[in-house]
């Protein structure tokens, strides 16, 4: 109980910190950072608007304190392009960025996992030769790279799958839900979903295959042998339950990467998420929304690794909870 | 029958940098790396010599007409661009751009990264609380768009994405070195330097900082792939130095000029390659090292 305690206020902490950081990053950009607030486009109504939601004129001490009690309030501001409470500008991109980023990475780390162990049992074989270094290639390739590979097999040139977005045009649903589970929807996550796991599967599939030879010399392995237990079995019930573990950390130190490399793959299939939302609210000098949209990332981050990190010290009464 | 004992004799005598560094360019994965840096160096030095065309200049046929979308030939080694610029041409200038960040933010992160490692290791106490409580914060705030938003608002410069890079990659290498920092400052020699009166700057820097040197190495050479992969997806997403036309700029302009929808794949495929190719080289290099220098971490 102490030990949740602490690491939620760990996690607190980290939180103010990169709200704070988050401040000064938007003020005090080089340049003038009220060129960028205050666009030409605006009238003196707009701009008087602006200076008092922000409290622009005050000095910068008072402009953080009252930045940071509008957050604690949950108030991100007003987007100066869509007019809405950026709110719910997120809340209805929220959604769509954690349906895909969960999809790739179950995906990833199923395939991952699963491939890993077998190419384990596979030594100096020709799929080791063609797997390992396909998995090293897909890391070091540009995620959106592979999007727009699959982007033009599938969608241009195969025309199976829609090319973006992540509904089709002029399709309403009753719900948030029913529009999640529609064909339609579920259509369209593939294609990103799929680039996104192609780009993470090989961490786990790398680490899988690495440690499942490590374990596979231990002696409960050759004890299993001796059982006469098939040699499926040892690999999936004896050997790999071992492996896992690593995998899981690699897993929870993958989230942040995975989060924050979905701003590319939303970019290359136009898919209406947070990181997309992001990208056009830099291009726009969206402040509010460009600042929503990054604080939001940074919390979901936070408290995934929370989550993790509680959830890692349950499954493995191995991690001591007295230190760190 | 001598020789061979000399070797083993001179390998046991000096089991030091030299000795690793031997070892080094017999492996295979490394010398991989290697070569593919060094290819990228030449084709980045003789670029001029090496483009066949301006890559920023619009390319027109016999006939007056803007030499746009052709396909790879003899002309055009990979075809032009919807604007008709040659693709070919701006590849190789491309080098140039992967070679400057890269190297520059992993030269920039190993250095910083090192520096830090070594005083939060050496002198522990609050200093080290102080530097690894920022080495977490670095690490929670996420990479690409922390990139994204720096370049993005700050008008577009490659340097940005260089102070993104190593503001935000600098902890992974400081965390190793500091580890490694705290096993090498317990040893006779760090221990018998102190009793001679050797300054702190100088156990530092001439007694743990040499054995150090490979780790720094290691983080290095994958922080070059790391560099460049968050240089083309910033550019990617719109974010770049339109004045440098690097990998990622080619790919941004083939994206929206709807090079996948005209099946371009002369355009948008041979950066991709590249960029993979230099980032895979980091891998090799770094799977190589962990092999040779730190046999323990992959036995």
């Amino acid at each position: 109980m102490s030990y949740l305690l602490q690491r939620l206020a760990h996690s607190l902490v980290l939180l103010w910190a990169v709200v704070t950081i988050l401040f000064l990053m938007f003020r005090l950009m080089p340049g003038n950072p009220m060129a960028a607030y205050i666009s030409e486009a605006l009238n003196d109504e707009q701009q008087q608007l602006i200076m008092a939601q922000f409290g622009l004129d005050r000095p910068l001490h008072e402009q953080y304190l009252l930045y940071v009690w509008n957050l604690a309030q949950g108030n991100l501001g007003t987007s100066f392009f869509r007019r809405e409470p950026v709110w719910s500008i997120i809340l209805s991109a929220l959604p769509n960025t954690l349906i895909l980023t969960m999809t790739g990475l179950v995906l990833a780390y199923a395939f991952g996992i699963l491939a890993g162990a077998w190419l384990a049992t596979k030594r100096g074989t020709l799929a080791e030769g063609i797997l390992v270094p396909m998995a090293l290639a897909t890391r070091a390739a540009p995620e959106f790279w592979l999007g727009m590979i699959l982007l033009t097999v599938f969608a241009f040139s195969l025309g199976w799958l829609p090319a973006g977005g992540a509904n089709s045009a002029g399709m309403f649903f009753d719900s948030e839900l029913h529009r999640i589970f529609s064909r339609d929807f579920l259509l369209h996550l593939i294609l990103p979903a799929v680039t996104l796991a192609l780009y993470l599967q090989g961490l786990p599939l790398l680490l899988m295959r690495s440690t499942m030879l490590e374990v596979l010399h231990d002696e409960f392995v050759t004890m299993a042998r001796i059982k006469g237990l098939s040699e499926w079995r040892i690999t999936l019930h004896h050997a790999a339950r071992n492996a896992l573990l690593p995998v899981v950390t690699a897993f929870a130190l993958g989230l942040g990467a995975t989060l924050g490399g979905n701003v590319v793959v939303e970019t290359v299939f136009s898919w209406p998420g947070l990181g997309r939302l992001l990208v056009t609210a830099v291009s726009q000098s969206d402040y509010p929304l460009a600042q929503g949209a990054f604080f939001v990332i940074a919390v979901v981050l936070i408290v995934l690794n929370l989550v993790v990190d509680v959830l890692y010290g349950l499954l493995d009464p191995r991690v001591s909870h007295g230190r760190s | 029958m001598a020789a061979p004992d000399m070797a083993a004799s001179r390998a046991g005598a000096a089991p030091g940098l030299a000795g690793k560094l031997a070892r080094l360019l017999r492996d295979p994965f490394t010398v991989a790396g290697l070569t593919i840096y060094a290819v990228l160096i030449i084709v980045a030095v003789f670029a001029d010599q090496l483009m066949t065309h301006d890559p920023g200049d619009i390319l027109f046929r016999a006939n007056g007409r803007v030499a746009s979308n052709q396909p790879p030939s003899a002309a055009y080694l990979l075809g032009t661009t919807n604007l008709g610029r040659d693709v070919y041409s701006q590849l190789i200038g491309g080098s140039r751009i992967a070679l400057v960040v890269g190297f520059t933010a992993a030269i920039c992160v190993a250095a910083f990264g090192t520096l830090i490692g070594l005083l939060a290791g050496y002198f522990g106490g609050k200093l080290d609380a102080i530097l690894m409580r920022l080495a977490d914060l670095a690490l929670a705030i996420p990479f690409l768009p922390f990139a994204i938003v720096l370049a993005g608002f700050s008008r577009s410069s490659t340097t940005n994405v260089i102070v993104a890079v190593v503001l935000l990659l600098w902890p992974n290498t400081a965390r190793v070195i500091r580890a490694q920092v705290l096993t090498v400052k317990e040893r006779a020699y760090v221990e018998a330097a102190r009793v001679t009166g050797a300054s702190d700057a100088r156990i530092l820097f001439v007694h743990v900082a040499p054995n150090i040197l490979p780790l720094t190495f290691l983080y290095g050479s994958v922080a070059i792939g790391w560099a460049i992969l968050t240089e083309a997806a910033v550019s990617f997403v719109g974010f770049g130095d339109a004045k440098n036309i690097s990998w990622g700029y080619m790919l941004q302009d083939a994206f929206v000029s709807q090079a996948l929808s005209r099946g371009s794949w002369h355009w948008f495929v041979p950066p991709g390659l590249c960029i993979i190719l230099v980032v895979i080289a980091g891998f090799f290099i770094a799977r190589g090292a962990e092999d040779v220098l730190f046999p323990k971490l992959r036995s």
